[in-house]
């Protein structure tokens, strides 16, 4: 049964683990464009505004 | 000191004056035509090109995109006209409560997820204590597991659950009962009568159940909300890409683009051959035929000319015009229409959801069941520890979770369903109201016709004919000269643009012919002017060919492909279908015979049509209205449930509870047929809840349920119940007949 002692902290940590990265995933919008964001893993292009074309 | 005060304020203002220098704005525009990431790279990079533009962001499942640019070097129509170069038409977004809508969704979804992190440990520690229960385990391992299950579940309930708390408080400071009373009453004496076993070291703890109570109804919450912002996003993006840019022209004669509502009183306005006018005004100069089926269904265009009033949403027909908006105080037309509106909705009457019906029943009957198992118990003489304890497994079994996740999840896959048909769903009870119609009036113009005029004796001209007609109509906007290019193309005849092509405004077109003489297209009077023999008609235009034989080309406004066969398929299935439109007499009996219509009015007024639909309401049916135009609003908002097509007037489309896109009419069908199919499907899952119920509150209310049992049964009737709902989205449907009432 002492083996308890680590293994309850240890799962409930790497829950808490999971919760926080969902909560930063949230919060940094990235559940705003769940369509267009697996497009943009196979995109070239940055986020940086482009030269005029001419 | 007052010097300072103003020296301070200089300053700022000042400083204030230097950040407008670079004036960094913001704009949402509506992109409705991309779909994949090529359209969505090809949109940033084009946004990007433009000089001032500091960032383009996409948003492809709201099919917008966020443009930071800088306000003193471009501005939002440049980037517009540059979008429509590309082949991407786009609009200004239309902003409404959209951002509060998507705060809230994202508040749920955070509250969800503490929930679901708090749901999966607890299960974790409860399993355990339920295994121990039947192994080895002993009473202090297993109290230190509910000491843990308690840590872990009271914080997450005290956040995660407030939604329901804060509904279930608005209630009763109202005096009313909703669904989340029982709910919020379940998980409150669930947690603390659960701390209060854990204390006492007993087996009667609830944390696990109390937790998973609050993940799985936020569940419901979240899809709901969900549902809501799918659909006013899409509404909301179909009126943006309406929305009407004007040509304005300043006092040196320049013309300068700007969107309709920034229009103001006074502003001189160039409305084009084939425009839409943008505004309610009065004509400064030029006259030109106005087709006006929008506002009153009727099909002939107007005549209008230097003084005439012109009304927005009107279509200017022949010759440019200039007009002068006029003042847009509540004597407008429009204006006149919101208020004929407003005093119509309020005449839907209270509709009363199915849930909110459901929680009447079922939120009293819940708390007397509680109630009763804990006097029940007190009286048989168990304590009042043992009675509690009871009472509260009552209120957990009986905990409506499958049932506020029945009607959500059902909606979620109706709406995804009908969304793939092109058909939105807008209004929450949208689906519920269309449910239960059985009766179904139809306007015309633009509803069971398409609102625009396509050729009607093509059989009678000869494909030569068709085609130096359509070289001559290629350079011109006008309506019928569009209808006749169409009608080449559609018999695939090649159409070459003709040389030296001249439009006479008023009176039509003429280009010089290889082999000599001219080539006439236009009015009666135009064609007799070039040597032929017309006579002057409605609906009419006259071809001069180069032999000065004047050919007349008949139009009409063409009924939608499969509206006889729409018709027919309701008729069979015991609707009654009804036309009213404000059109002339002779048209709409056309038009009502040719799709099967029997029942009929015509040269009906807006509020007539209001009286109509309250008559029939009145004579007990349940009525659908299918209409377009802005007469159509009031009824729209008067009718039990509505439908308008997406080339509706705004006010129509902000009307309706559901707008279908495209050319065919079968989106109502499948409207109808979804709508009675989620109906029916709610009721199976109100059945599934139900059932339940029936097999476990006597265990409860008797005291033979365990933590497990609770846990069980609560997780097992929601997936069953969500499980139901998704079959609607692949199902086939068949329109099943409704009982006639008498």
């Amino acid at each position: 049964m002492s083996a308890l002692a680590w293994l309850i902290p240890c799962a409930l940590a790497l829950g808490g683990l999971g919760l926080a990265a969902f909560l930063w995933a949230l919060n940094s919008g990235q559940f705003g464009d769940l369509e267009g964001a697996g497009w943009r893993a196979i995109q070239d292009d940055g986020d940086k505004p482009l030269p005029p074309e001419d | 000191m007052d010097r300072t005060l103003t020296h301070s304020s200089a300053g700022r203002d000042s400083s204030r004056v230097i950040g407008r220098a670079a004036s960094p704005q913001t704009v949402s525009l509506v992109v409705d035509s991309m779909h994949c990431g090529a359209c969505m790279a090809t949109v940033e990079r084009t946004l990007r090109r433009i000089a001032g533009v500091q960032d383009a962001r996409v948003n492809l499942s709201s099919r917008r995109v966020n443009v930071a640019f800088d306000a003193a070097v471009t501005g939002p129509q440049p980037l517009i006209d540059a979008l429509a170069r590309e082949g991407y038409p786009a609009a200004e977004a239309v902003e409404t409560a959209g951002k509060q809508d998507a705060r809230r969704a994202d508040d749920l979804l955070r509250r969800l997820g503490v929930a679901g992190f708090a749901a999966a440990n607890v299960m974790l520690l409860s399993v355990s204590v339920w295994a121990g229960a039947v192994s080895d385990m002993d009473d202090t391992v297993a109290s230190l597991f509910h000491w843990l299950s308690a840590l872990i579940a009271m914080p997450s309930i005290a956040y995660a659950a407030q939604p329901f708390f804060r509904s279930a408080g608005g209630a009763l400071r109202a005096r009313r009962l909703n669904m989340d009373v029982p709910i919020s009453l379940g998980i409150i004496l669930a947690t603390a009568m659960s701390l209060f076993q854990t204390m006492r070291g007993s087996h009667q703890v609830y944390f696990d159940a109390a937790i998973m109570l609050t993940f799985f109804l936020l569940i419901g919450r979240y899809l709901d909300e969900q549902v809501r912002i799918k659909a006013r996003g899409a509404a909301e993006n179909l009126l943006g890409l309406k929305a009407l840019t004007a040509a304005v022209l300043d006092a040196d004669g320049r013309v300068e683009r700007m969107p309709a509502r920034a229009l103001a009183p006074g502003m001189r306005i160039h409305v084009a051959a084939g425009e839409r006018i943008p505004v309610d005004g009065r004509i400064l100069s030029g006259s030109a035929e106005i087709d006006e089926s929008l506002i009153t269904g009727e099909t002939l265009p107007r005549m209008a000319g230097p003084g005439d009033s012109v009304h927005a949403g009107t279509v200017n027909m022949t010759t440019a015009i200039t007009v002068e908006a006029t003042a847009t105080d509540d004597n407008t037309l429009l204006a006149e229409i919101a208020r004929l509106m407003h005093a119509a909705e309020q005449g839907r009457g209270q509709y009363v959801r199915l849930a909110d019906r459901a929680a009447r029943v079922y939120a009293p009957a819940v708390h007397i069941l509680g109630a009763s198992t804990f006097v029940g118990w007190m009286m048989a003489g168990a304590g009042w520890e043992t009675a509690l304890t009871y009472a509260i497994a009552v209120l957990i079994i009986t905990c409506p979770c499958a049932l506020a996740l029945a009607v959500p999840a059902v909606q979620v896959a109706a709406t995804s369903r009908l969304f793939g048909k092109g058909v939105i769903v807008k209004a929450g009870d949208g689906l519920e109201r269309l449910a239960n119609v059985d009766t179904i009036v139809f306007d015309k113009t633009g509803t069971l016709t398409r609102g625009e005029p396509v050729l009607r004796n093509g059989a009678d001209v000869s494909e030569a004919t068709l085609a130096a007609a359509a070289s001559l109509a290629i350079a011109s906007r006008h309506p019928y000269s569009k209808a006749v290019v169409s009608a080449a193309r559609e018999r695939s005849v090649a159409v070459a643009a003709a040389p030296g092509v001249l439009e006479v405004p008023g009176s039509g077109l003429v280009a010089p012919c290889a082999s000599g003489g001219e080539l006439r297209l236009g009015s009666a009077s135009w064609a007799e002017d070039g040597g032929g023999a017309a006579e002057a008609r409605a609906g009419s235009l006259w071809f001069l060919d180069a032999e000065g034989r004047a050919i007349a080309l008949d139009f009409e406004d063409a009924v939608r492909p499969d509206a006889a066969e729409t018709v027919s398929a309701l008729k069979a299935a015991g609707y009654l279908v009804c036309l009213v439109s404000g059109d002339r007499s002779e048209t709409v009996s056309d038009v009502a015979g040719s799709v099967g219509i029997d029942a009929w009015w015509a040269g009906v007024k807006p509020d007539g049509k209001i009286a109509f639909v309250e008559d029939l309401k009145a004579r007990g049916r349940t009525v659908l209205m299918v209409g377009d135009g802005l007469n159509d609003a009031p009824a729209l908002a008067a009718a039990d449930a509505s439908i308008s097509p997406s080339t509706a007037a705004d006010v129509s489309q902000t009307a309706a509870d559901a707008v279908f896109q495209g050319q065919a009419l079968a989106p109502i069908l499948e409207t109808i047929r979804v709508a009675r199919a989620s109906q029916r499907m709610s009721l199976q899952n109100f059945a599934i809840a139900i059932g339940y119920n029936i097999v476990f509150v006597p265990l409860a209310v008797a005291g033979h349920v365990t933590p497990l049992i609770a846990a069980l049964a609560m997780s097992l009737s929601s997936i069953a119940v969500t499980v139901n709902a998704l079959r609607l989205r692949s199902r086939r449907l068949a329109l099943e007949s409704i009982r006639r009432a008498s």
